[in-house]
């Protein structure tokens, strides 16, 4: 695939609840792996898909969250918190799995603006 | 202008498919191409051929099938999503194909538009 | 930019986060999120407020199949499937807030 185009991919779910975080981040994956620019967005309930310490035994269904810590190997590195949501849920940086960067409504909006293509799940 | 559709709901719980039907109808009456469909998540239900909604129902599932027909829209479902399902090649609705995730991305990099029906 | 919200405001807070979040452009409003343009919501207000910023679009066939067609708040546009697809193709992206 010649055409490079920037995919943002908007996370808004909480994980486990419903299947929507991991189908996504099989998304993010692929699209990362046909070499196209991967931004990766987690806001409202999506911020808890970046809790760190998840533990998934009890409820027998697979804990997706360390492949979030693999994204560098797939050149995904373009990983956005809203900070926001964050305050909101009462979850700092500290919290998450992973370095993120943090941005405002504002800059979230703008960073939208740029993309070419926005998926949602 | 060429379209590309992800449909993320199956049939007849949401309305996503729905909508998304409704809307490519639309876009191929004003003389735009509706390139590929794309169905993931739950959406890959709506390849099932042995959906059999009561008699004065829309037929969610034929109404796909004549718009591949007709108007050479490509119906992708999700290998992954579909095998989770048990959406297979044997219970594959007239139109449908089975493929990869690789067929989404096509999607975003091909078309002019790509529109996300879900839930 | 197209921004299409599927939920209702009381419920949900897709179009909230979506008004609070984009720089502006079209909002197109559909399936349950047409509520959000009728009058006497509780949201009617944060939607007239959004006016400025935003071009509010109601999918009519949603809002007649919820019997609300005569509700519509002032400022709000109505779009048919066709004028749904127009606001597609006039916006170079379009999210949908899942």
């Amino acid at each position: 695939m010649s055409d490079i185009k920037k995919f943002m991919f908007v996370n808004r779910k909480a994980p486990y609840g419903t299947i929507y975080a991991l189908e996504s981040l099989e998304v993010v994956l692929i699209t990362a792996a046909f070499d196209q620019d991967v931004s990766l967005v987690f806001m409202d309930d999506g911020v808890y898909q970046m809790k760190k310490g998840q533990q998934t035994k009890g409820i027998e269904i697979k804990n997706f969250s360390p492949a979030y810590r693999a994204l560098d190997g797939y050149d995904v590195e373009k990983l956005y918190v809203d900070k926001e949501s964050m305050d909101a849920r009462g979850l700092t940086e500290d919290d998450l799995l992973v370095d993120v960067t943090v941005l405002s409504r504002a800059e979230m909006g703008a960073l939208m603006d740029e993309q070419d293509v926005i998926l949602s799940f | 202008m060429k379209f590309g559709i992800v449909v993320n709901e199956g049939p007849y719980q949401r309305q996503a498919s729905d909508s998304a039907y409704q809307f490519a109808k639309a876009a191929i009456a004003g003389g735009h191409e509706v390139w590929r469909v794309f169905f993931y998540h739950d959406g890959v239900n709506n390849a099932s051929k042995l959906t059999e909604p009561p008699q004065d129902d829309r037929h969610i599932v034929n109404r796909w099938t004549k718009m591949a027909e007709e108007h050479k829209v490509d119906l992708v479902v999700c290998v992954a999503a579909a095998m989770r399902r048990g959406i297979r090649e044997e219970n594959l609705a007239p139109g449908f194909r089975i493929s990869g995730l690789g067929q989404l991305v096509e999607c975003g990099t091909k078309c002019d538009r790509l529109i996300t029906f879900g839930d | 930019m197209l921004h299409i919200i599927n939920r209702s405001p009381l419920s949900d807070i897709a179009l909230e986060s979506c008004l609070n979040t984009a720089t502006g452009g079209d909002i197109l409003l559909i399936e349950d999120a047409v509520y959000a343009a009728t009058s006497g919501n509780a949201f009617e207000g944060k939607l007239r407020a959004a006016m400025g910023r935003f071009k509010i679009s109601v999918l009519r066939p949603d809002l007649e199949a919820r019997g609300l067609s005569d509700r519509v708040v002032e400022g709000a546009a109505l779009v048919d499937y066709a004028g749904f697809v127009e606001l597609v193709a006039a916006n170079k992206t379009c999210q949908s807030w899942l």
